[in-house]
């Protein structure tokens, strides 16, 4: 028989007896401004503490893996625009290299370069806003507009080369869309000067504020093996303490030839990320510093007629248009253009949110037989309940934003 | 010694073929001892991180089984990667959980339950990851129509 409940409580026992409160579930999205995109969270909380977190993900699930069945190589890569919308260039370049590297060529340099620089751009355009975002989250509201000031920047420079904001699409199987344009180098140029002042602005808000300090040092930390068993990759691997980069570790692209540290953090907490992706934008200003500088000349495409799409002034110019069509028509048709050998590649590529991988099955003909993205998304945010439960439910908001969970990519 | 090489000389029965396709190494295996062999591989091949788990349909295309589940590893420490593919029959699509050796297994066969229809024993929580959970159907199978079936407007209308 258990022992009544008693009535009436000293002091000390009321503060440190279990008073039986409920426990309450709470709904975190999907509609939360915190959340940052559709992502929705189960928490059941104790008073302030969360004793579960259930994350309910799905709500921007898009099938782009089956709609990518039914595309040819060259359409596909419009679909992985809409994954990281942050960072769309990215997505394009580590699917056109995964289908490049199954069929077995090699981007001219002139071609790689661009595609290293517009990385860099994306990779800073992607930080930046994180940062932003992050700090915004822990009521430093101006450091998120000076950021988006820069990413304004960004897809002005964006939208000069590629012809779109959001939607790039500007990277093709052995090469691009088009060459930049002649104004190309000045803007990034002006962008870089303008972009580093602005991180020291951000450091300088933030670096010694007591009310950040406070809401992200020793929160969330992770331990370097958990983090590699939860398969964790990029910044947040890095700030684990795991000198692990697909930049460094398997260069494409020709990222070895470009001079860049790769960074680490030891703590592994919200502030060991804010720290990184800052130090990792000025890195990424460096490589563009670089490639800017050694920039070669050339085509921008492989030389092999069954896979470049001809540009419309091989096709409508008078005289010389008849070959020009004949590819153009061939590259269109079923059975001719991109077409990989038969074979299995898994190939990958440092996005800013981590590695994104391209699993792609051929079976020979126009189309991916089988197309699976290794969204970095994916797996940090199954690591989100790890990091949250035991704690608080305010620090629930300060993880979220420091792991930067793009929901386009998360549930593709 | 090579960790592939071992593979192939403790499970001999198992594995059924390796090789490297572009320069990617990867062994194909039969589903029954999968645990074993992923556990083999993270303790003393080294691959301690599971990249990426997912499945494949090969429907029609004269493979040995209809579906694989293929386990993409890396090693940190060594800067490795290998592939391995467990082959699952269409009569009884089933495979053993791989969530109790890799943390980012759960999720990873939540989606290949959900897209792909492959049962994985042993899971904590196996239900739908993406679609919703009154979802009839795997949609990532081969013969499941790209369009016709689990559109919006067949869904029964929400009304409060």
């Amino acid at each position: 028989m258990t022992e009544p409940r008693k009535t009436v409580m000293t002091v000390e026992e009321e503060l440190e007896g279990d008073l039986g409160t409920k426990r309450m579930i709470v709904n975190f999205g999907p509609q939360h401004p915190a959340t940052h995109g559709t992502l929705r969270n189960i928490i059941e909380l104790d008073g302030e503490r969360v004793i579960k977190l259930e994350p309910e993900i799905g709500y921007l699930h898009s099938g782009f893996e089956k709609i990518s069945e039914y595309r040819t190589y060259n359409q596909t890569v419009t679909v992985t625009d809409r994954m990281n919308y942050l960072s769309p260039l990215c997505n394009n370049v580590g699917f056109s290299l995964a289908v490049e590297e199954m069929m077995g060529i090699k981007a001219t340099p002139r071609c790689a370069a661009i595609r290293v620089a517009l990385c860099e751009l994306s990779r800073i355009a992607d930080h930046i806003l994180s940062v932003g975002l992050q700090a915004m989250d822990l009521g430093a509201f101006t450091v998120m507009l000076w950021t988006f000031i820069e990413r304004e920047q960004l897809y002005d420079i964006f939208e000069n080369v590629t012809g779109a904001r959001l939607t790039t699409s500007y990277t093709r199987v052995g090469g691009l869309l088009r060459d930049v344009p002649p104004d190309f180098e000045e803007m990034v140029r002006k962008f870089m000067v303008k972009c580093s002042k602005t991180i020291d602005e951000i450091e300088g808000v933030l670096n010694g504020n007591r009310i950040f300090i406070d809401r992200t040092v020793g929160v969330s930390p992770v331990p370097r093996d958990v983090a590699i068993s939860f398969g964790l990759t990029g910044p947040l691997l890095r700030a684990c303490g795991v000198p692990y980069d697909v930049r460094k570790a398997r260069p494409y692209s020709g990222y070895e030839n470009y001079q860049f540290e790769l960074i680490t953090e030891e703590k592994g907490d919200a502030w060991s990320r804010y720290r990184l992706r800052v130090r990792e934008m000025r890195e990424s200003l460096k490589i563009i510093d670089q490639v800017l500088k050694a920039m070669p000349g050339g085509p921008i495409y492989v030389d092999d007629p069954r896979i470049v799409i001809p540009p419309k002034t091989a096709m409508n110019t008078p005289g010389g248009g008849m070959e020009g069509l004949i590819y153009h028509f061939k590259n269109y048709m079923m059975g001719h253009g991109v077409c990989p050998p038969k074979g299995e590649v898994y190939s990958c590529t440092e996005a800013p949110n981590g590695e994104l991988g391209f699993y792609l099955v051929s079976d020979g003909t126009q189309r991916p037989y089988r197309w699976r993205v290794r969204p970095p998304s994916l797996y940090s945010y199954q690591a989100f309940p790890y990091m949250t439960e035991g704690g608080l439910l305010s620090d629930v908001v300060a993880v979220m934003s420091s792991l930067n969970i793009i929901a386009g990519e998360l549930d593709r | 010694m090579d960790p592939i090489e071992a593979v192939k000389t403790t499970f001999a029965d198992q594995v059924l073929g390796t090789g490297a396709h572009a320069g990617q190494p990867w062994v194909d295996v039969k589903r029954d001892r999968i645990a074993d062999i992923l556990k083999m591989l993270r303790d003393d091949g080294g691959y301690d991180m599971l990249t990426d788990l997912t499945a494949v349909d090969y429907l029609n295309q004269g493979m040995a089984e209809r579906f694989a589940v293929v386990y993409n590893l890396y090693s940190v420490k060594d800067n490795v990667r290998t592939r391995v593919k467990a082959w699952v029959p269409e009569s009884d699509p089933t495979i053993d959980s791989a969530s109790s050796l890799y943390r980012s297994a759960p999720w990873a066969e939540r989606e290949v339950w959900d897209l792909m229809g492959i049962t994985f024993k042993g899971h904590p929580g196996l239900k739908r990851l993406m679609l919703p959970e009154n979802y009839e159907g795997h949609p990532l199978r081969k013969d499941y129509p790209l369009t016709g079936r689990g559109e919006r407007m067949n869904f029964p209308r929400y009304i409060p």
